[in-house]
């Protein structure tokens, strides 16, 4: 039950509007089917499935909305579901910023379901943790990992005759390699929406290589460095301050995209002419629904253009008061890079710190985009253009929106992991700000 | 419920409205209906019976249903208003020394049994690649109970309209007095749980949780500055009673505090001036001050650095690919003199405080909960550990802390409340105060960040007063303190009395993959430290 198609989705959904007595009426089915195993201390510690599929019905009587929603997929049950949320649309106050239903839109098609991943079972998980596992042991290190694969599909259908469908599949593997000495750390992940082109023992090897390339910090003066954030350390700090490209917050004057005296900053040059960030739910490498969760249809995007703030997302409402196109937030997102691998980024450096990773990020100030954090399992002093030794981890202090204007080079794109389907280069950044030290490994 | 869902729920991460894409919403009314006992009971015992003619040696089956309900506002809009429901049947074996967990909301009795069958399938499929096997420590069956949180009103039986003019009120109340925009919430929790094992237990648990959380924004168009002021309500393991603005359990001072009873539009009357005296607040400079922490701060510095390391499976490795490890390890217990902080620092941990987020009868597999030390007059003397975990510290009894966070998670170590003990001299913040010369004296939580083995991190906070000579000079803006665990605990160097002693605590304390979440409080009384670096945050950007 857990994972329709297409024909199955709409039939149920198409009930719903058959039972609906609302002035408007809209309905969401969405269902996954997942597995999962997780290991530490080089041993499996837990592992499960758990599937699960729900309808949502919104049903609307002039500005007031209602909610309610089932997992039961009878006649009756559908029906009392529509009846449930007319009920509640009833209690609701009105509300002001009440915006109709979309029509119908053509959506473009995003190829992100791989029977290859829908047909993983618990022995492929076992494996693929062993795999991991036995590396470790032979190179006295100790793992810990943790693999997630399901399915999932979502379906919606209105009673203007919006109707979408999108399904897709992924596996999402992240591992931590500790010496057994503890001196050293080292991590890597990988995702795939085909399983197929998931390499889980070459993620774990690169993990493992870190950690034995960690082993003995050497601990570096806090201060202003160039350091080279390998996509996964950037990526959080990038998609942060890209959730904050909210044209209401800007347009509000509380967000860093606000302009001293009022209106936003779109328009201007913020970050340096190398950088250009877009969303695009038909990139191949991080394919997405191709609508947003109002039937929105998600676009190619340009947010940041050699620089410049293109676009801002909208919510209807918003674009409705300032009387513009009501462009989504976007559902994935591509960073522009160059052609260099991290290792010619680490050979054109003369001084500098190599960071894998960034963790426990937190905003400081909204207000300049200001984050703290640390560096995490594999920190390198790099010297001459070659890695020269580890060091401690630093806690930072840094914002993107200054980073992205001490941007020395950027590397190739490549995608990250799992819950960010985000293609992000490598980045050299000059005098990006450390702190204080950290005695963590 | 994760934060970030949390937060596209209630359009307060992204500023735009969303229906929830998971949960069962449902009507007010059938909020109340309570489940049927022998149902759960008769569903269970198919799960159970069915992991064993699988194989299992030992199975758990926890039936639940989860319900929130949320009011959502920003300034004069409600907007959204949703009740939701989750309902399904979580089922945990061992089988060849090996655990196994499936999940399902197909409470039909034969997939209910399936899943139990895949449970045990999923163990044995694992006990290949398993070198230790599970060791549970003997824990005897409940048999039959029941329990409640004791509210005194049930927030689920206030009518919505009552909630909507209360956050109007509010709201408007903010408004007039300065704010640009306001964001505010009811977030309510209840936890109908249903846990048997092939031991003998059959507990039924009727969990309450509260929140009641706003944000308030003044905005400078001039400069462009804008402020946010969040609300200093707590979680709360309590009923609609915590909304009673009660005269007797607010604690006076630079700003209004509150024990056990919140005065929701006293507080955003409040945060309205303050987030508009933050605008022109001068600059802290940065540099080494004595700090005089609120428990409405120093409950989220308890649970990073002291919750957090403290945790035996993050000890032991569990979580090194998540969360981490700790600097909190074995060694360092076994040498029982290891000087977690200054002798005057006493920290324990429980599932019993009444009004707290984590108070239960029984954690998630069925032990029986009580408070215990972790540090006694600054020495590190324990650990949080469950019913697979104790024997490696040598002891045989589950601490009852394990937790999951819905019928489709399985159960695993969570953080037990963890709070501070009050001293034992009288003494007030005032008094406290009198003997700083030159301080910040820190009310709310803001930003807050830690190391994987949790021993450098970083503080904001909301509200920040800079203390000169003993006195409160007036209000600074840009403060952050970083500090090192052991070194903070260290510095601690006077405690206020029990009759301060609050708690404070977490909707959304995070941790295990796949993640999930757990409510947590934290008590303390107003605490100093003493000497530690401050730095300051503002920047520039073109």
């Amino acid at each position: 039950m857990a994972i329709l198609n297409k024909d199955e989705a709409r039939s149920i959904l198409e009930k719903v509007m058959k039972y609906s007595q609302s002035e408007e009426c809209e309905a969401n089915l969405n269902g996954n089917a997942g597995g999962n195993i997780r290991y530490a201390l080089n041993t499996v510690t837990t592992a499960g499935q758990v599937n699960d599929t729900t309808l949502v019905v919104q049903s609307g009587f002039g500005k007031r909305v209602g909610t309610a929603t089932v997992n039961e997929f009878d006649e009756g049950s559908i029906e009392k579901v529509v009846r449930r949320s007319e009920e509640l649309a009833r209690l609701a106050p009105e509300n002001p910023e009440w915006v109709s239903i979309e029509g119908p839109h053509k959506y473009g098609a995003s190829r992100a379901y791989f029977e290859s991943t829908d047909s993983i079972d618990p022995d492929y998980r076992a494996k693929a943790a062993a795999g991991s596992i036995e590396p470790a042991k032979k190179n006295k290190a100790t793992a810990a990992g943790f693999l997630e694969d399901g399915t999932s599909f979502q379906a919606m259908l209105n009673s203007k005759g919006l109707f979408a469908y999108h399904i897709d599949t992924g596996c999402d593997f992240s591992v931590t390699m500790r010496t057994d000495d503890l001196t050293g750390s080292g991590w890597a992940t990988s995702y795939a929406n085909d399983v197929s082109r998931l390499d889980t023992e070459a993620t774990s090897q690169r993990a493992l290589d870190k950690a034995l390339m960690s082993r003995d910090a050497k601990a570096l003066e806090p201060g202003k460095y160039t350091v080279i954030l390998e996509p996964n350390a950037c990526v959080q700090l990038i998609s942060n301050m890209a959730g904050a490209f909210d044209a209401r917050l800007a347009d509000e004057g509380r967000s860093f995209l606000s302009k001293d005296g009022g209106g936003t900053r779109l328009g201007e040059k913020m970050f340096d002419e190398r950088v250009t960030l877009y969303s695009d739910p038909l990139h191949p490498d991080v394919p997405v629904a191709a609508w947003d969760q109002d039937g929105r249809p998600r676009e190619r995007v340009v947010w940041i253009d050699k620089g410049v703030v293109k676009n801002l997302f909208y919510s209807r409402f918003w674009a409705q008061e300032q009387k513009v196109a009501a462009t989504p937030p976007p559902g994935n997102g591509i960073m522009e890079g160059g052609k260099k691998s991290t290792a010619e980024l680490i050979k054109s450096t003369e001084r500098g710190i190599l960071v894998t990773r960034l963790w426990y990020i937190r905003t400081v100030d909204p207000q300049t985009q200001l984050y703290t954090g640390l560096t995490r399992d594999g920190t390198f002093y790099i010297e001459g253009g070659e890695i020269k030794y580890p060091v401690k981890n630093f806690r930072f202090n840094e914002s993107p929106v200054i980073m992205l204007n001490n941007l020395e080079e950027l590397g190739t794109p490549e995608r990250v992991s799992a819950g960010n389907p985000i293609m992000m280069p490598a980045m050299k950044i000059r005098e990006f700000t450390f702190t204080s030290l950290s005695d963590a490994v | 419920m994760d934060r970030r869902r949390f937060l596209k729920l209630t359009g307060l991460g992204m500023g735009t409205l969303a229906v929830p894409v998971s949960g069962r919403v449902i009507a007010a009314e059938e909020l109340l209906s309570p489940g049927d006992l022998a149902h759960k009971q008769k569903l269970a015992d198919m799960a159970l019976d069915a992991a064993k003619k699988a194989g299992a040696s030992y199975a758990d089956a926890r039936v639940g249903r989860y319900l929130n309900q949320f009011v959502v506002t920003r300034e004069k809009n409600v907007q959204n208003i949703v009740n939701t429901e989750s309902y399904g049947t979580g089922i945990r074996v061992i089988a060849n020394g090996t655990w196994g967990f499936a999940a399902t909301n197909d409470m039909k009795p034969e997939s209910v049994a399936q899943a139990a069958r895949d449970a045990v399938a999923i163990a044995k499929a694992n006990s290949k690649f398993q070198t230790n096997p599970v060791n549970l420590a003997p824990n005897k069956g409940a048999g039959k109970v029941s329990w409640a949180t004791p509210i005194k009103k049930n927030a689920f039986e206030i009518p919505i309209k009552d909630k909507v003019d209360m956050l109007m009120e509010v709201n408007s109340k903010a408004m007039a007095n300065g704010a640009d925009f306001i964001n505010s919430i009811f977030f309510l929790v209840n936890e109908q749980k249903f846990f048997a094992s092939t031991e003998g237990s059959y507990i039924d648990q009727d969990v309450h949780r509260l929140w009641a959380p706003f944000f308030v924004t003044a905005v400078d168009k001039e400069t462009g500055k804008f402020r946010t002021r969040q609300s200093l309500s707590q979680p709360v393991g309590m009923g609609w009673e915590y909304l009673d603005g009660d005269a007797a359990e607010k604690v006076p001072g630079v700003t209004n505090r509150y024990r056990w009873s919140y005065d929701m539009v006293e507080d955003a009357i409040a945060a309205a001036k303050q987030a508009k005296e933050k605008l022109t607040a001068p600059s802290i400079e940065p540099g080494k001050y004595d700090l005089v922490l609120d428990p409405s701060h120093l409950w989220l510095t308890i649970h990073e650095s002291v919750g957090h390391p403290l945790e035996l499976d993050r000890v032991l490795g569990y979580e090194a690919n998540y969360a981490g490890t700790s600097f909190a390890t074995l060694d360092k217990w076994k040498s029982r003199d290891f000087q977690y902080g200054s002798k005057l620092v006493n920290l324990y941990a429980d599932k019993i405080q009444p009004g707290s987020l984590g108070a239960v009868a029984y954690d998630d597999e069925g032990v029986k909960t009580r408070q215990w030390d972790l540090v006694k007059d600054g020495v590190l003397v324990n650990y949080q550990a469950i019913r697979d975990q104790v024997h490696m510290l040598d002891q045989k009894e589950s601490h009852g802390c394990c937790y999951a966070d819905s019928w489709s998670s399985v159960q695993f170590q969570r953080m037990p409340n963890v709070s501070l003990a009050p001293g034992s001299k009288p003494l007030t913040p005032d008094e406290m105060i009198k003997d700083v010369e030159k301080g910040i004296y820190i009310v709310g939580a803001g930003s807050y960040s830690i190391d994987q083995q949790r021993y450098n991190f970083q503080f904001g906070g909301q509200l920040f007063y800079e203390i000169e000579n003993g006195e409160i000079k007036g209000m600074v803006e840009d403060v952050a303190y970083q500090s090192n665990t052991q070194e903070f605990w260290n510095s601690c160097a006077a405690l206020c009395d029990k009759s301060d002693y609050r708690l404070g605590g977490s909707f959304f304390d995070g941790k295990g993959q796949p993640g999930q979440v757990s409510a947590v409080s934290h008590g303390s009384s107003t605490a100093r430290f003493d000497g530690v670096n401050v730095i300051n945050t503002a920047r520039k950007i073109g």
